[in-house]
């Protein structure tokens, strides 16, 4: 009886009574599909590597003969590469700290207070991540042209701010709810005040998820195409998205080099995500689940 | 070549600088201000969590309120390239603006309808593929198996990949010639396509790309699902005697509906959204073929300068949005309240 049982194991848990056959099928679905996920990025770096003579050919290796860091030489000193980093991280750093210091306080009301409004004030919240991004383009690019800050770090960092702002309330209120209560009583029974308690108890014991949410910011703002697109005219204003673009825009001669590109920051991005993915997704339900 | 001199460099710095400085000023003369009117003066006895949300309170009115209001009024207005600065606003203007999305081509040939049908399509199609593809994977990873967490990894690889970086290197991959599709077509003895220059093909390329990007994300969050479901469940249907099929459909989908559904949503609303694959990848072209309604509505707008036009048509893609996840939270609580019956 018990061995029938373990024989019509459920295919939906485990695969204790997978037979071989079996098995060897699931790792062949499961070798495919990674070949499928990786192969696109495992040719950017084969392009990247190739001589300016073979730059256009059918070759489908992952590492051509006659290898040669030549792109990358060619972008770090030839192209305005640096500058496109430089004005990336000036953008995304600022906007992570414009932020983090305005959802903290904020997030911390959410969680610990119940006034009126505060229910309104969340699902609000949650909204403004459901608005087309591609809809408040035209009303902030007419204000930041008013503010005369069109071609300006100050006006990218302002329209990075629109989804940096209610995001990290968003997942910082999430991580504040996880925090016990008893934790700030015992605090009050010290004679601590509620400000003091929110200083010296709850931000030390958040940094890692102050951490984790300026990292978000900083992800997407550090990728983000279509507000720069708008907003950034001048050259030495770009960002690496907007000069990836116009890289490629003299597509045949240019491909090699975009692909060292794409591999210098590609890299870190992935493994930055790669470190962070699972903080990601349980601060994406964390809030869904808690409200 | 631009080279990063030290001017540059300082030039970003002052600037960051500049906004952290006004930042630090407003928030403390804010505080001020909010302190002795709702604490000293009208002696709330909520002000503590008042003040505490007050600059994000600003921050928000000013960043996203206000310019949603602002955009409406633009959508009431005759705003264009000429009219940039001295523009009116009046209802007529307003009634011209949300008739011309009808009634006209949005940008040089291609209708509203055109744009809606095809962005359903696209929404549709992609996020089957998504949670399909999701879904079969992430029933492969629950399963006890050696190298799960390499797996794991090398297929959640499209999700971490900047976008941007994707979109461009998948459209080099498109190239008549040297992309590799086209090459491993060839080497497998069919004929190689016209990716980006016939619209067809070219919006097939693009919802491969955007299959490709979406299918980790699926599968992460329906592999959480499945994790959390107890195998007490699948003991007691086996039990019973059910089939494997059976138990997926008695338990696992039921089980993950909680997880699936803000996922779906979630998923819909990104993809609807979805500007840098299209635009990265054909711009939207050959012939218009492959916009979809965001991507006309930013053509629309800047270069077509049709600003109080472009107003207009956003909000009507918003009100499209709204109404789309709005019937589909209806159908699928409605589809729980029979599975409950």
């Amino acid at each position: 009886m018990k061995k029938e049982s373990s024989r019509i194991h459920s295919f939906f848990r485990s695969g204790k009574g997978d037979s071989p056959a079996k098995k060897l099928l699931i790792h062949l679905i499961l070798i495919m599909a990674s070949v499928i996920a990786v192969y696109p990025f495992l040719r950017v770096v084969a392009i990247s590597l190739r001589p300016g003579s073979q730059l256009l050919s059918t070759d489908l290796s992952l590492i051509p003969s006659n290898a040669t860091l030549e792109n990358y030489r060619t972008l770090i000193f030839e192209k305005d590469f640096t500058i496109w980093l430089w004005n990336s991280l000036v953008v995304s750093l600022t906007t992570v700290i414009v932020g983090i210091v305005l959802s903290a306080s904020a997030a911390y009301a959410f969680s610990r207070w119940d006034f009126p409004g505060r229910k309104q004030g969340l699902v609000f919240l949650l909204t403004t991540q459901m608005l087309p991004p591609s809809m408040l383009l035209l009303p902030i690019y007419v204000m930041v042209v008013r503010l005369q800050l069109f071609n300006t770090y100050t006006g990218m960092i302002l329209a990075h701010s629109v989804g940096a702002v209610p995001f990290s309330i968003w997942l910082l209120k999430g991580y504040y709810d996880t925090i016990p209560r008893e934790l700030e009583e015992a605090a009050f029974v010290d004679g601590a005040s509620r400000l003091e308690a929110f200083y010296k108890i709850i931000i030390p014991l958040s940094t890692p998820a102050l951490g984790v949410c300026g990292l978000f910011s900083f992800m997407t703002s550090w990728s983000e195409f279509m507000m720069a697109r708008v907003m950034l005219q001048k050259a030495d204003l770009f960002t690496w998205p907007l000069g990836f673009q116009k890289l490629l825009d003299q597509f045949t001669t240019q491909w090699g080099v975009f692909s060292a590109a794409s591999v210098l920051v590609a890299v870190p991005a992935m493994l930055l995500f790669m470190y962070s993915s699972k903080w990601l997704i349980s601060g994406l339900t964390l809030g869904g689940v808690k409200e | 070549m631009i080279p990063l001199t030290w001017e540059i460099a300082s030039r970003g710095l002052t600037e960051a600088g500049r906004i952290l400085v006004m930042l630090a000023v407003g928030v403390a003369v804010i505080e001020a201000l909010a302190y002795l009117i709702l604490h000293k003066w009208l002696k709330l006895k909520n002000a503590l969590p008042f003040m505490l949300m007050l600059p994000a309170f600003i921050a928000v009115v000013a960043l996203v309120i206000y310019p949603f209001l602002f955009n409406l009024q633009l959508a009431f207005s005759n705003m264009s390239m000429y009219r940039f600065k001295e523009f009116s606003v009046g209802l007529s203007y307003g009634i011209q603006n949300f008739l011309d999305v009808f009634r006209a081509p949005v940008l040089q040939n291609v209708t509203f309808a055109q744009l809606l049908l095809r962005t359903v399509v696209w929404t549709a199609v992609n996020v089957f593929f998504h949670v399909l593809g999701g879904l079969f994977l992430a029933i492969l990873l629950n399963r006890p198996l050696r190298g799960k967490a390499i797996y794991r990894t090398l297929l959640t690889i499209p999700w971490a990949i900047p976008q941007v970086i994707a979109a461009l290197a998948w459209k080099n991959e498109f190239h008549y010639q040297y992309g590799f599709i086209n090459v491993l077509l060839q080497k497998l003895g069919f004929a190689p396509v016209q990716w980006l220059s016939d619209p067809k093909w070219a919006f097939v390329a693009v919802i491969i790309v955007n299959i490709w990007l979406g299918i980790p994300f699926m599968m992460v969050i329906i592999l959480g699902g499945l994790q959390s479901i107890s195998p007490d469940y699948y003991d007691a249907a086996q039990i019973d005697g059910a089939s494997g099929f059976q138990q997926f459909r008695a338990i696992t989908m039921p089980l993950l509906k909680p997880v699936l559904t803000p996922a779906i949503i979630l998923g819909v609303v990104w993809t609807f959204n979805n500007f840098n694959v299209i635009y990265l990848i054909t711009k939207g072209g050959p012939m218009e073929g492959t916009d979809i309604l965001v991507t006309s509505l930013y053509k629309a707008v800047f270069e077509f300068y049709r600003y109080g036009f472009g107003a207009a048509y956003s909000t009507v893609i918003l009100i499209i949005l709204l109404i789309f996840t709005w019937i589909y939270l209806k159908v699928t609580k409605g589809m729980g309240e029979v599975a409950d019956a």
